[in-house]
């Protein structure tokens, strides 16, 4: 029962960060209809960004969200503004290769600057825990970068649910002509989506970043993460994101506690391919009419 | 107040829209009539910049529309309710309306105009909690218009609202076209009910495979020999 319980904890802790790596990404699909492999890449940016706030100016990993978040969202809308937005009406391949490309340059540009080398920020409480009781222990860093999640995620389903800009966003991914008849400004609406949803990678970045190692590779695991997430909800619905980090977390720590932590993937990816045959739009997806 | 004058647009290579002209003048109820395919809705896209004009002029209020982006026309007070009503499927009926005054200047009227639109669509004050995506037809054609009517319009552009409604909808459907127009809202209407719609029009123009071929005031149109053949079986 204990095990159980720690791995449920764990997996709901980590899975919240998953979350926002999910609601990233399909934010952007839903309004651009583009894919954004560039996704993991732009976590990874956003973990070095908090590594050099760290080493240089000594600023805590999660305080250090309050300056990679709206970093990472300039960043973001300079993207969609000056690359994605041309290759809206493109084909996919085209879309595609231009978010892989713009991905491994940010890879190799870090590479050159920070070398392959592998970085690690070592906090007073890396590694510290807590006593639940009951043999449950829960790990500090997990637990503040959950409720940092928490109150992120909060405040980004009040934005898009309550505000004009919210609504304005949530309508242009529904149907994107009509939104323009409405005098939304949609080229506005996708540069404030990028910005969002890279702004939701890097502070994911950030958040796991004093448990995670930091090498200019690491996107990549996140970007096929990022996908299994967003698919397994549903492509384009962010309460399905949420659902899908929070399911794969769990998933990830069960099978690592009751199997072997070399099986998760395995696990993950079988309970992906068993949802997706149950329900081909995922969790909270549309079935396309 | 709208001018439009030899418009020519294509599709790629495909040319639908051959020197059209076309005037609306403030208070005035203009209709489009024409076959399938006739290039009406090609040339309200053109007015709402959804589509940019191959040439041609395109002025409101003497202002170059072509050089506008879409979100700029809906500021001028150019909104169109396009065809097939397309309603935000995953919004409630009143974020519908609230997209509907989303530019800047119709924000505070806000209230004012959903109690202008539950007062002539009532079935919508009913619904507002529903989801669009799960109304009638019929219950979305009125949102759309009332969608439309939240952006204080001062020229509505209505792409075939009586499209797929109940005959007793239609009449009521025209009543209310009317109505709006009494109330000081100029109106261009593109329609395939063609009796009906000329019979509320001050003027009207027929357009064929792209070209406009005929026009003059809405009841002197009823009585021409070209439309009661072509277009009323007569
Ligand atoms: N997106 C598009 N791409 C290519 N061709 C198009 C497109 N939309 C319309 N057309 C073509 O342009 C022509 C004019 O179409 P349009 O929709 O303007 O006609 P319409 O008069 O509104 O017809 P209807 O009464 O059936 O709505 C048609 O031949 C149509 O096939
Ligand atoms: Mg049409």
């Amino acid at each position: 029962m204990a095990v159980f319980l720690q791995s449920l904890i764990s997996g709901i802790l980590i899975g919240g960060v998953y979350a926002l790596i999910g609601i990233g990404l399909t934010l952007i699909f839903g309004v651009m209809r583009v894919i954004n492999f560039a996704h993991g890449d732009i976590l990874m940016v956003g973990m070095y960004l908090t590594y050099i706030l760290f080493t240089f100016a000594g600023i805590d990993p999660f305080v250090s969200v309050l300056i990679s978040f709206p970093l990472m969202f300039i960043f973001g809308g300079f993207l969609q503004k000056v690359f994605i937005n041309r290759v809206l009406n493109a084909v996919a391949q085209n879309q595609i290769l231009l978010t892989i490309g713009l991905g491994l340059i940010m890879s190799n540009t870090v590479m050159l600057i920070f070398t392959s080398d592998y970085k690690i920020i070592t906090t007073s409480y890396s590694s510290s825990t807590f006593q639940l009781g009951g043999g449950v222990s829960v790990s500090w860093p997990l637990l503040i970068s959950f409720l940092i999640t928490s109150a992120i995620t909060a405040v980004l389903y009040w934005f898009l649910l309550k505000t004009d800009t919210g609504q304005a966003i949530r309508a242009t991914a529904q149907d994107r002509e009509a939104a323009q008849l409405m005098g939304i400004n949609v080229k506005r609406m996708s540069i404030i989506a990028f910005g969002l949803g890279s702004a939701l990678a890097g502070t994911a970045g950030a958040l796991i970043s004093p448990t995670y190692y930091i090498f200019p590779q690491v996107g990549s695991t996140f970007t096929l993460k990022a996908f299994v997430i967003t698919v397994l909800g549903g492509m384009g619905s962010v309460v399905g994101a949420t659902l899908g980090g929070v399911l794969i977390g769990i998933t990830e720590s069960m099978s690592a506690a009751y199997i072997s932590s070399g099986w998760k993937d395995v696990v993950v990816f079988s309970l992906f391919l068993l949802v997706l045959l149950l329900k081909p739009s995922g969790l909270m997806g549309k079935s396309r009419t | 107040m709208l001018r439009i004058e030899k418009l020519n647009f294509s599709y790629g290579d495909l040319k639908v829209l051959w020197d059209v002209d076309l005037e609306v003048k403030e208070g005035e109820i203009v209709t489009v009539v024409g076959a399938n395919g006739a290039g009406k809705s090609t040339t309200l896209k053109n007015i709402s910049r959804l589509v940019k004009p191959d040439s041609g002029a395109l002025t409101f209020d003497g202002q170059d529309l072509s050089r506008l982006p879409s979100h700029r026309v809906v500021e001028l007070g150019v909104v169109q309710v396009p065809e097939g009503r397309r309603i935000f499927p995953e919004m409630t009926v009143m974020e519908n309306l609230r997209m509907g005054s989303y530019v800047k200047g119709t924000r505070k009227d806000r209230e004012r105009n959903v109690e202008w639109v539950f007062d002539l669509f009532p079935r919508l004050q009913e619904r507002q909690k529903q989801l669009g995506g799960t109304m009638s037809g019929g219950e979305q054609q009125m949102l759309a218009i009332a969608r439309g009517l939240m952006a204080n319009p001062k020229l509505l552009l209505l792409d075939e609202p009586s499209l797929g409604l109940s005959p007793l909808l239609v009449k009521n459907i025209f009543d209310i076209i009317t109505g709006i127009n009494r109330q000081g809202v100029t109106i261009l209407l593109v329609e395939q009910n063609v009796y009906q719609s000329l019979r509320i029009a001050h003027r009207a123009y027929v357009m064929e495979t792209g070209r406009v071929v005929l026009t003059g005031g809405g009841q002197e149109l009823l009585d021409n020999e070209h439309v009661k053949k072509a277009f009323l079986g007569m």
